[in-house]
């Protein structure tokens, strides 16, 4: 019972929060002066009589924003200014799967890359390899997406030939997107993962645990493991939300057609439909990483379903 | 290995990972090393097999409906899907081949042309082409609801032009009739000798009047009638894809009248805009061709004597807008200063670097025998001196102003160049560079929201109106709001002139206006630099670039050199 | 260097003597400080060398002597001599001089942007930890909330914004004072950055204010406001200056991103970001484009972090220090 509360608790809060998110770029949004598509030369003039009528483009703006909340209700995402002629819903259908690959792989890659890293450098503490490993994470860190991208680009794919440089579709270009984003994150959490493995095995009760005789490797993984993944777990609602907004460098070196690169050429463009809609589809995404996460928390630490 | 304790072996005990991590990590080594040491069939090698076209295409459409696009890449694609009365010939820009059109002739003074149409040309679902379609579609560009950007290339046709601007509401008094299915008559504004030529272009391709209604009105622009699925093209091609920012991809129409003569299966557009991405997919085996080429790496490519790469006189030029409306440019003299402190030469052989030439007037050269004043060069004192008489001390009075281009690399290079020269030679402080996505960039031009615009105009056919057409006044094109009545008196003569050496006289003498005036800097002529696979057969090198797809032939190349070789 | 706590503080006894026992750990750790004095080292030199005369303008070109390799003299078609310490970019322009006037701004947007986000986040974040409770809640989830939205999109339209408001007075007296609209993208990427910030500070003064020195500020009679702003945010100094250390280079790598994209410096002004875009460009026919400026912005934000690591350690002794 009290688990379930904590569900619906959290359910709703998540819903509430994507209420507010969604609200505050739509105002955000339209508030910003100018924009190429308010003029209505730019607006073929069939489209902008059916607007009138279901988006109320003349009205003020809390009925606007009424509006627009009904028909997101009813999956209406509305149309796009910056790509005329296509609706945000088919711009949002075709790059999702794709943005999907990349912040879900990437996430992964780095999950299994930078924990065990990091378990083992916390291991085997201020020895040679711990401040190696450190290192690396720390030039993991320090370089930019969009100086590893290209470099992966040439040695993985043109050099080594075992991934395709670009494109989508018949293509594992997608891969190399991933891993360029992973390596990033993997390095955070390599990094987070040793500080909070220290953390952990600096506390009594595993110190109680070795004292007992219990093997190094169950001591590591069975007892600690459990307190130490928590903050990374936390972690990993902010990461994908960096993958997903983070990933139109990747998409733009390895010519990926993801939702990040409309996401950018949206919020350009003042394409507000389109804004709106991509941040709606990310907002939820995350929202739904941050609830999983809550979940999986809780189940790590019971102490924390009573500060829901 | 995958050791978690060294400390603990007196118990005897040994990290299970050991033995298994070990026998996998070496196992996903020896699979990825053999798999890349095979020979595998790349991409483009599939697609040779295939016969399906890999070709780098520039930018995203902005729409797959003829009466809408205005670029390149754009119609590009309406090349391949669409064909017009008369068709592009693989081999040279001045010849033509039959399209929709078996024939056609001209009455005795070339102002009324007659275009026999074949019986057997379809659209591809199967309808017949006649030449009601192509009214239709005349009668669509022209209309002033539609807005076409380009509706001014059919100004040849008779009462185009009035009935575009709304002044003409009958469209019948328009010169194109269809006679009977198959005979189309267009009655022009003046003798065209060259009116073939102008048939070929994407704005007079026809549309399917059925197709477009169910989704809306004529006039309806950007429905979704030119989405894969409704889209109707009476061309070699059919679209079947189109994937936003990722690929448009065409396949064979069967119910093409030519269909057995079509070489290709298909085509697949990419729009790749970042420039050293699709120079590095051709490298990996992923494209056929490339749009363009970073040109840092040209004298690389040129040192090595890749012969991948081809460098070809391309009909264009490339040039600065002017805004002549708004302040500094509003000032003739400020534009000469600006025109004559641009560096040309330094441009082409440090920037560019792809061959193109430097823009000494407007028109490129041709062979046509067109021999326009040569007159715009580098000239710093002529620059100064000029910047005085606008009425300004020193540089440092000039108010700011920016320079508003695409967002593309090659464009801003150039751009920080020429703020310098500017800075260098004039001493001008204040210029801005602004970078826009194509799309808005496109509609900035068109409202004149900008005091200096990059712009690149490239041929629509060969003779000079293509490039002076579109400074008259109000032309859908010239958006610089320059209007100079000479120029319009000295154009509309020429189009009445059927002596070639008069025309060439007086729009040599229109274009000395236009050089003197300078609503535009011209900075050079285009080259088309670009890489190609070998396995690619019949691409003939032309002055305007619209290779006719159905005549390019895939063919297996043994000795092709793709791949690491890259310099 | 780094002060760690307030002299004036000397009624709560922790305050100054944690400062100089972290002091003494920070010092002993040379890793540390190292980073410490690179840092400083790159700040002087980017700051101040181009004020001495012999460094040349870095947005002069020269297309006709582009892609020197370092340590070129070479000679311009109008005459003039120059020296490439590091080598010519890609129109010619002198790449040590850029890497410097860059570093002065991508330090420029590191400092004011933390700086921001940094008032901004020990502001919100005290106020909600102090008063605790239901503005608490509301508040913490404003900062959830807030964390979901990507930032990105949020600096773009701020940008735009502040450009389309170009006529107000305000933002018309810091361009000029700031040469161009440059000040903007510090403001917009500090107005994202404060979450964090607010957290941390928030976590820290909860685990304060049921102090005995709270108490006693309050039995004296002190205002909220005075509680906050005096006792208890100086007390948060620990973490907060760790987590400074570790936003500057946050901050730098998003305006990294932001050139990338087009919308951080505009051209022909250059950041290490927007020289790193350029060189990754060029990657394959000139690689020193790439390499200076990245090994540059890569040590810049190493040694910040390892700084930040060092004051960690060194100002938290629960850490993993045995």
């Amino acid at each position: 019972m009290e688990t379930l509360r904590f569900v619906l608790s959290r359910f709703g809060q998540s819903l509430f929060a994507l209420l507010c998110i969604v609200t505050i770029t739509f105002f955000l949004a339209r508030i910003a002066p100018g924009g190429p598509f308010l003029d209505e030369k730019a607006v073929p003039a069939h489209l902008l009589e059916k607007m009138n009528t279901k988006y109320g483009f003349d009205e003020p703006l809390i009925v606007q924003y009424g509006l627009y909340l009904g028909n997101l209700i009813q999956g209406d995402l509305g149309p796009s200014f910056g790509n005329k002629g296509f609706s945000v819903n088919e711009i949002i259908a075709q790059g999702l799967p794709v943005s999907f690959m990349l912040g879900f792989f990437g996430l992964g890659i780095a999950l299994i890359i930078g924990v065990p890293i990091g378990v083992f450098a916390a291991a085997r503490r201020n020895t040679a390899i711990d401040y190696v490993l450190m290192t690396v994470a720390m030039i993991g860190i320090c370089l930019p997406t969009f100086v590893i991208a290209p470099l992966l680009g040439e040695w993985f794919a043109i050099e080594l030939g075992w991934f395709d440089v670009a494109l989508w579709e018949n293509s594992s270009a997608w891969f190399l997107g991933a891993l360029t984003l992973g390596l990033y994150y993997s390095a955070y959490i390599a990094r987070l993962t040793r500080g909070s493995m220290l953390d952990v095995l600096s506390q009594d009760y595993i110190r109680t645990a070795r004292s007992k005789g219990v093997s190094p490797f169950k001591v590591l993984f069975k007892h600690a493991f459990r307190g130490g993944i928590t903050p990374v777990v936390a972690y990993l609602g902010p990461a994908l939300a960096g993958l997903l907004g983070g990933s139109f460098v990747v998409e733009t070196v390895f010519g990926l057609p993801g939702l990040g690169q409309h996401f950018i050429k949206a919020a350009t463009n003042r394409d507000y439909w389109l804004i709106n809609g991509t941040v709606t589809v990310f907002a939820v995404l995350i929202l739904v990483m941050n609830f999983l996460v809550d979940v999986i928390q809780a189940w790590l630490d019971p102490r924390t379903k009573s500060l829901g | 290995m995958l050791r978690l304790s060294c400390h603990q072996t007196q118990q005897g005990y040994v990290s299970y990972l050991t033995p298994l991590g070990t026998a996998l990590l070496g196992l996903a080594i020896l699979t990825l090393l053999f798999t890349s040491s095979c020979k595998r069939e790349s991409k483009v090698d599939i697609a040779t097999r295939e016969k399906i076209l890999l070709l780098g295409n520039g930018g995203e459409p902005k729409a797959l409906d003829p009466h809408i696009v205005s670029a390149v890449g754009d119609s590009n694609i309406l090349r391949a899907t669409f064909e017009g009365l008369v068709a592009y010939d693989p081999a040279s820009d001045m010849l033509h081949e039959p399209g929709v059109a078996e024939r056609w002739e001209p009455n005795h003074d070339f102002s009324e042309w007659t275009f026999y149409l074949r019986n057997n040309a379809r659209w591809s679902n199967g309808d017949p082409v006649t030449a009601h379609d192509f009214v239709y579609a005349y009668h669509r560009i022209l209309h002033p609801e539609m807005a076409a950007p380009y509706a001014s290339m059919l100004y040849f046709l008779k009462n185009g032009s009035p009935f575009n601007r709304g002044e003409l509401k009958d469209f019948s008094q328009v010169g194109v009739k269809a006679l009977d299915d198959h005979t189309l008559v267009c009655t022009l504004e003046s003798p065209t000798p060259f009116f073939p030529d102008i048939v070929k272009h994407t704005t007079w391709l026809p549309v399917h009047q059925p197709t477009i209604e169910a989704f809306g009105s004529m006039t309806d622009a950007f429905t979704d009638w030119q989405k894969p699925g409704n889209h109707v093209s009476n061309g070699a091609f059919q679209l079947t894809d189109w994937r936003i920012n990722a690929y448009v991809k065409v396949r064979r129409n069967p119910h093409y009248w030519d269909a057995e003569n079509v070489k290709p299966n298909g085509i697949n557009f990419y729009p790749i805009d970042n420039t050293f991405t699709e120079e590095k997919a051709f490298r990996n085996g992923l494209l056929h061709y490339t749009y363009v080429i970073p040109s840092n790496l040209i004298p690389r490519y040129e040192a090595k004597e890749d012969p991948n790469l081809r460098s070809e006189t391309y009909a264009g030029s490339y040039f600065y807008r002017c805004n002549v409306l708004e302040a500094p440019t509003d000032n003739p003299d400020f534009r000469r200063a600006l025109a004559y402190a641009i560096n040309q030469e330094a441009i082409v052989k440090y920037v560019t670097m792809g061959g193109q030439q430097p823009a000494y007037g407007f028109t490129p050269p041709s062979e046509a025998g067109y021999d326009p004043p040569r007159i715009i060069k580098f000239d710093p004192d002529k620059a100064r001196s000029f910047l005085r008489k606008a009425g300004y001390e020193s540089g440092a009075d000039v108010p700011e102003f920016s320079i508003i281009l695409n967002t593309n690399d090659a464009h801003k290079s150039i751009a920080v160049a020429i703020q310098d020269m500017w800075k260098k030679t004039l001493g001008i402080e204040k210029v801005k560079i602004q970078n826009q996505e194509w799309k808005v960039f496109q509609q900035t031009v068109l409202d004149k929201n900008f005091n200096v615009a990059r712009a690149g105009w490239i041929g629509d056919f060969v003779d000079p109106t293509t490039f002076l057409g579109m400074w008259k006044t109000g032309d859908s094109n010239n958006n610089t709001g320059w209007s100079n009545p000479d120029y319009d008196r000295l154009l509309e003569e020429s189009s009445f002139s059927s002596d070639t050496a008069e025309r060439y006289r007086l729009l040599g003498e229109a274009e000395a206006i236009l050089l003197h005036e300078l609503p535009v800097l011209p900075i050079y002529w285009y080259t088309r630099v670009y890489l190609i696979h070998p396995d690619v057969k019949n691409w003939k090198p032309l002055l305007l670039d619209n290779h006719p797809y159905k005549h390019i032939d895939l063919v297996r190349d043994k000795e092709a050199l793709i791949g690491k070789e890259a310099p | 260097m780094t002060s760690i706590a307030p002299r004036h503080q000397q009624e709560i006894e922790k305050g100054s003597s944690l400062g100089r026992d972290a002091w003494f750990r920070l010092r002993k750790n040379h890793l540390a400080m190292v980073s410490l004095c690179f840092f400083v080292l790159i700040v002087l030199i980017c700051f101040l060398l181009p004020l001495l005369p012999g460094i040349p303008n870095p947005n002069i070109t020269h297309p006709e002597l582009q892609s020197l390799p370092a340590f070129s003299a070479a000679t311009s078609l109008s005459g003039d001599e120059v020296y490439y310490l590091l080598g010519s970019d890609h129109l010619g322009r002198d790449l040590f001089a850029r890497i410097l006037y860059g570093g002065r701004i991508s330090l420029a947007v590191g400092f004011i942007a933390t700086a921001v986000s940094l008032t901004i986040g020990l502001c919100y974040g005290a106020v909600s930890g102090f008063i605790g409770g239901r503005l608490d809640s509301i508040m913490m989830r404003i900062v959830d909330i807030l964390y979901a939205l990507p930032f990105m999109i949020i600096v773009i339209i701020l940008t735009t914004y502040i450009t389309a408001f170009e006529d107000v007075r305000v933002i018309k007296y810091l361009n000029e004072l700031f040469g161009n609209t440059l000040w903007l993208l510090f403001v917009c990427i500090g107005a994202v950055e404060w979450l964090t910030m607010a957290r941390i500070v928030r976590g820290q003064v909860i685990s304060l204010k049921n102090q005995e020195f709270v108490e006693a500020a309050r039995s004296l009679g002190l205002s909220n406001a005075r509680i906050i702003f005096r006792h208890l945010i100086p007390n948060t100094i620990g973490p907060v200056i760790i987590y400074t250390t570790l936003t500057v280079p946050a901050v730098m790598r998003l305006e990294a991103i932001l050139s990338f994209l087009g919308l951080g410096v505009q051209p022909p002004d250059a950041s290490w970001g927007s020289l790193i875009k350029e060189g990754a460009d060029r990657m394959a026919s000139d690689p020193g484009l790439l390499v200076y400026p990245a090994i540059v912005f890569g040590l810049t934000l190493f040694s910040l972090n390892f700084l930040g690591d060092g004051l960690r350690d060194a100002l938290d002794p629960k850490s993993s220090k045995d």
